[in-house]
């Protein structure tokens, strides 16, 4: 029997999976989304963890693309590209951007991160007209994710809420 | 992102002093509310990769139960107090009497009684570190989730993700005597903040 490929993503990292059994996975997304990016027909998939929306307010010199849904996004894109697959076919879904803390009285905007994370990616998508399948985001707790090449099935496991199929 | 790098060895012991002295006075607090010994292990400062700031209380999915508060005025920052599921249910047991169901599922009660303890604990972090350093430090009511590492501690990231992948954290850890009950806190101000916290020391900073 053929061991699955298992690669972790990790918190503000990009990857893509070019094997047929592969399965990408990323853990502890709380206000950070993870989004999949899936080409059906060469079963080339990509998984990014988003952690800031835009890199607009980055203050790094050499930015890390992975971490910002704006910069993100493409670079998944054009790595998937260059493995093969077809950018028309390509197609998405994600999970993630919660809001792990309620706070009364804080007007800190870094507060509302999961739902602006949300939003980006949503931004970037209709911008590169992906279409986005499924999604499982907001609410107040944390989930990790596994994504299967050989269906496209998006796994979400939660720690107090159950999992879920997308 | 290299503040670590310029920090010299001695700021470094000044925000170890930092932890020590907040962690040390919740301690005091804890002490109190339990009426046994507590503890202290001396505080760690370092300049952690996102990543394995979760690895060093078990892993992005070890469930933790975690008080967050945000402090705001002149120094912001992310203040944790952090709690596996064994500490909590022996710190409900010791100080409240309330009998845990292992299930890992809180009821209200609970839930309430946590949230206090730990509000009780990071006020009185925050409190003695406001009044050693003389800065206007107001936290925000203290919130608690119980749910993965990585996705509680995230949130305190954020404003160091802005600049790198590393953030540092005051990071101190304290046991009741006979280690039934094991508490961390993590300090993590923000970037800007450390300027504002040596000066107000008296430390030179740049």
């Amino acid at each position: 029997m053929i061991q699955d490929i298992l690669v972790k993503v990790g918190m503000a990292d990009l990857n893509v999976m070019a094997d047929a059994g592969g399965i990408l996975k990323t853990v502890g997304l709380g206000s950070c989304v993870g989004l999949t990016l899936y080409d059906n027909e060469s079963k080339i998939a990509g998984m990014v963890h988003v952690m800031l929306p835009s890199s607009e307010i980055a203050r790094e010199g050499d930015i890390n693309l992975a971490k910002y849904a704006d910069t993100s996004i493409p670079e998944l894109i054009r790595r998937m590209a260059l493995s093969g697959a077809s950018t028309t076919r390509i197609v998405a879904k994600m999970a993630g951007g919660a809001q792990m803390f309620s706070f009364s009285g804080s007007n800190d905007s870094s507060m509302r991160i999961g739902p602006r994370n949300v939003e980006s990616c949503k931004e970037m998508l209709k911008k590169f007209s992906i279409p986005l399948l499924a999604e499982d985001t907001g609410g107040n707790y944390g989930r990790t994710i596994e994504f299967y090449c050989s269906t496209g099935m998006l796994l979400i496991r939660t720690a107090q809420h159950g999992n879920k199929e997308v | 992102m290299n503040l670590l790098n310029r920090l010299a060895e001695f700021q470094l012991d000044v925000l170890k002093e930092v932890g020590n002295i907040g962690a040390g006075h919740a301690a005091t607090a804890l002490s109190k509310l339990l009426d046994k010994p507590v503890e202290m292990q001396i505080p760690k400062v370092s300049m952690l990769p996102f990543e394995e700031i979760a690895d060093s209380i078990g892993g992005s999915e070890r469930i933790v139960i975690a008080i967050f508060l945000r402090v705001e005025g002149d120094a912001p920052g992310n203040l944790f107090f952090i709690l596996s599921q064994d500490s909590a249910n022996k710190l409900l047991e010791n100080m409240v009497g309330l009998h845990i169901d292992t299930d890992g599922s809180y009821t209200e009660m609970e839930l309430s009684a946590l949230s206090e303890i730990g509000n009780i604990l990071a006020g009185s972090y925050l409190s003695s570190l406001a009044d050693l350093t003389n800065l206007n430090l107001s936290p925000t009511v203290p919130s608690l989730a119980i749910d993965m590492a990585g996705a509680v501690l995230s949130y305190g990231l954020i404003q160091f993700g802005q600049m790198g992948d590393h953030a540092l954290l005051i990071d101190t850890k304290f046991l009741e005597g006979d280690h039934e009950v094991e508490g961390r806190f993590f300090l993590i101000p923000d970037p800007e903040s450390f300027s504002k916290i040596f000066s107000s020391l008296g430390v030179p900073f740049e």
